[in-house]
């Protein structure tokens, strides 16, 4: 009966130790990843807008690098998130990725990106309150891109014909500069993807800056 | 035969110096959790699965 009691005692301390074990994942993924890229992503934009020499032009650049700042004024007015080159896992944990072979900001075809929805940072957490007419606006060395929102879909994560130069149609041939936003869908799940479209609407020289109606939101 | 009755035996000085010395363990083991353990195990996990090939 000692030697039962003692074992039990053993498993009992075991079943804690997991149990606590699993807490800290949830916490350590819940909210962890947030501060530690939100971190990093802030330090990135303020070098990114304090030192001339961190940019580096769209079609130069490597994977893993950032080279655009992407602000959504429906996310906030101060929501401002590098854009990295590739789609990596890694590149995802800092922020915003480009989705490499899909064109550069600004060019006629399909510029596309993808962020988290929850978890490191979760730059596209809010991607579902973004409404036909809202600004998409990336910085990059020289220029201001203002793209505007026209619709969104939710496909399975196997439909990667949204990153089509005409997203859907793989025998069109694009005219327009599209800009496609990925991320997952429901929140906390990666069973789908919500996939925001939008066009270039202007742009502007860099050293000129954007109209200040170019950041409001329609309430 | 207990983990933490013998870690607690084996934590040198006084019942004030226990304390403080279990608490440095804590923080540690939490540390490395965070550091290497949690970012090894996280791609694992079906809700991490961001890539399509």
């Amino acid at each position: 009966m000692r030697v039962l009691r003692q074992l039990l005692g053993l498993l009992g301390e075991l079943l804690i130790t997991a149990g606590a074990f699993l807490l800290l994942f949830v916490g350590w993924q819940l909210w962890w990843t947030d501060v530690v890229a939100d971190a990093d992503a802030g330090a990135v934009v303020t070098q990114l807008q304090t030192d001339p020499n961190a940019w580096v032009q769209p079609d130069q650049v490597k994977l893993g690098d950032a080279f655009a700042i992407v602000r959504i004024p429906r996310f906030g007015a101060d929501f401002a998130r590098p854009l990295y080159e590739g789609t990596t896992r890694e590149v995802l944990q800092r922020g915003i990725g480009h989705y490499s072979g899909t064109q550069l900001p600004g060019e006629v075809g399909n510029f596309a990106m993808a962020g988290h929805r929850t978890t490191y940072g979760k730059a596209f957490n809010l991607i579902a309150t973004l409404q036909p007419g809202d600004v998409v606006l990336v910085e990059t060395k020289d220029t201001y891109f203002v793209y505007r929102v026209t619709g969104h879909e939710i496909v399975a994560p196997t439909h990667t014909s949204v990153l089509l130069p005409v997203p859907d149609q793989p025998e069109a041939r694009a005219t327009e500069a599209r800009l496609t936003m990925t991320s997952c869908h429901p929140e906390f799940s990666a069973r789908e993807r919500y996939v925001a479209f939008a066009t270039l609407d202007a742009r502007y020289p860099r050293s000129q800056g954007v109209p200040a109606s170019v950041l409001e939101v329609e309430r | 035969m207990s983990f933490y009755g013998w870690l607690w035996r084996i934590l040198p000085g006084p019942t004030p110096a226990k304390v403080i010395g279990a608490l440095i363990l804590l923080v540690a083991v939490i540390a490395a959790l965070f550091t290497w353990v949690f970012p090894a195990i996280a791609p694992l996990m079906p809700f991490n699965e961001t890539t399509v090939e």
